[in-house]
């Protein structure tokens, strides 16, 4: 389909060579029947930096980040994590991959039979299969405390407004101490200045817990304060690469319809 | 109509692939190191505890009825004193198994599905996935279990107080002791009787456990689709019922009744 977008003449921020790839992507291409979602998405993150993705609905951001943990299979493409092809992974090798990987869902997704505590334990007694009661109650003490929500613990899922529970969904990622974080729409269905806080939370947290980041969005907001390199995504490929100022000011009409405001 | 057939056709040889599929990780998961021994216990609370009161009523007036309804008739033909007997034989060997599991089919697979459904929904399952967490052993498994080792204690419970239905109406239309009433049914009973229809319910448990499971694990996106695996799960696991049943039946006749 003619989209209207020169691709050779997108901008491109220079990659820092010197920087450790975390993810490195090339070619990916995923489709649901004849719906082709993505059809040659390249992208590589580097260690320590925040990666926003932009785009409209339904164009496939969220795909993206399924396929990186293997939710979801690619139809091609490579997607390499840490080196690693993540398509050959056996079993052994992807859950000790998922591990090192922090995935904060659009609705938070917490287990909503669970109280806080037990959200938060669950990873630590089912994955990391820590027995030491002391040393879970200080992990879970001290991500709570990180995420601003020191009394939360008992409530269960039910009683949390949609801004605690992103916190708390965020809080139960970290408690593993991933190395990377992907998160999809951390901001969608807040209010303004609760989005405004969980962008900043992301930012803190980030430097807390040195984690490099793909973040899914359509918030510009968001963009702007968790960004050091925003992509945009536009009919199943990227168009545009560079910094949230960068992007503003470009020529692209394509790529200016996402900075125009409300 | 030949487009029609063959995706029909498809889509049922998909349904079987993906249920084998299913059942292959089941049984891959279920001997892998980290079984959840707390969840399996929790799940075996919540599946046979929370339905002693269900199953134990229908048990009951299953036998009740069955004895008030068969009592006339036999006393017609002066039979009256095989009432016990025929109860012991008819519940424990068909009655009894087969309505107390489609009575768990109802509860419990209707349950499974609507819980995993929803977790699949809200994306609770994936989370679970993708923490590196092994979401089939801690749902799958720990629920299917229990099924299969509930559903047969319940239903052994249910014959019990079937018997105790029996005995309640064969005395509201006669009079019968107690010590004659067991006796009369117990003297009917051989392990022959009780064995097979205990195995039957050992599938039928693991049928109502897998379909709901399948059915809430694989459900669609949406919220209509949380419906709908409870709806199917059900329909579903009582289909599987009848099948087993069915098929136990011919192979008791075959192995153990000649």
């Amino acid at each position: 389909m003619e989209t209207g977008i020169d691709t050779k003449a997108k901008e491109k921020k220079p990659t820092p060579k010197d920087k450790e790839t975390v993810i490195e992507i090339r070619h990916l291409k995923k489709s649901f029947g004849s719906n082709e979602v993505l059809k040659d998405i390249n992208l590589d993150l580097y260690k320590g930096e925040n990666v926003v993705v932009l785009g409209k609905s339904g164009e496939g951001k969220s795909v993206t980040i399924k396929c990186i943990v293997r939710l979801l299979e690619k139809d091609g493409g490579e997607i390499k994590v840490f080196g690693e092809e993540v398509g050959t992974m056996t079993d052994a090798e992807l859950k000790a991959l998922r591990i090192r990987i922090g995935f904060l869902f659009q609705s938070a997704a917490l287990y909503d039979s669970m109280t806080v505590r037990d959200n938060l334990e669950f990873p630590l007694r089912k994955v990391l299969k820590l027995t030491d009661e002391a040393e879970i109650n200080k992990r879970v003490e001290d991500v709570l405390e990180s995420v601003g929500l020191p009394d939360a613990a008992d409530k269960l899922p039910s009683d949390l407004s949609g801004g605690m529970r992103k916190r708390i969904g965020l809080a139960r990622t970290l408690i593993v101490n991933p190395e990377i974080m992907l998160y999809d729409e951390p901001t969608t269905g807040l209010d303004t200045i609760t989005s405004e806080e969980i962008s900043e939370l992301i930012v803190k947290l980030q430097k807390k817990y040195q984690t490099s980041s793909i973040i899914i969005t359509h918030d510009l907001s968001c963009a702007k304060i968790t960004s050091d390199r925003i992509v945009i995504m536009n009919d199943g490929a990227y168009i545009a690469e560079g910094t949230f100022d960068e992007l503003r000011e470009s020529k692209d009409e394509n790529v200016r319809g996402f900075f125009k405001q409300p | 109509m030949s487009e029609s057939y063959t995706t029909s056709r498809n889509k049922f040889l998909e349904e079987v692939g993906n249920q084998t599929s299913f059942m292959l990780r089941f049984f891959k998961n279920i001997f892998r190191g980290g079984f959840d021994w707390g969840e399996l216990v929790r799940q075996c609370y919540i599946i046979g505890y929370k339905s002693i009161g269900l199953v134990a009523i229908t048990g009951v007036i299953l036998g009740f009825v069955l004895t008030l309804q068969s009592l006339p008739t036999l006393k017609d033909f002066g039979a009256e004193s095989y009432v016990p007997r025929m109860v012991a034989v008819s519940v424990v060997r068909e009655i009894g198994p087969v309505i107390i599991a489609l009575i768990c089919a109802g509860k419990i697979a209707s349950s499974i599905g609507a819980e995993l459904g929803s977790m699949k929904v809200t994306e609770q399952i994936e989370a679970m996935e993708v923490s590196g967490a092994n979401a089939i052993q801690y749902l799958v498994v720990t629920r299917i279990v229990a099924c299969t080792v509930m559903i047969p204690l319940l239903t052994l419970m249910a014959d019990a107080l079937a018997l105790v239905g029996g005995y309640v109406g064969n005395n509201i239309g006669g009079d019968v002791s107690a010590v004659l009433f067991y006796n009369k049914s117990f003297s009917a009973i051989d392990f022959v009787d009780l064995i097979p229809s205990f195995i039957k319910t050992i599938f039928f448990g693991f049928a109502i456990g897998f379909v709901g499971c399948y059915k809430g694990y694989n459900s669609d996106r949406g919220t209509e689709s949380v419906g709908v695996a409870a709806n199917s799960a059900v329909v579903s696991a009582s289909l599987w019922i009848i099948v087993i049943d069915a098929i136990a039946v011919q192979l008791t006749s075959v192995l153990a009744y000649n």
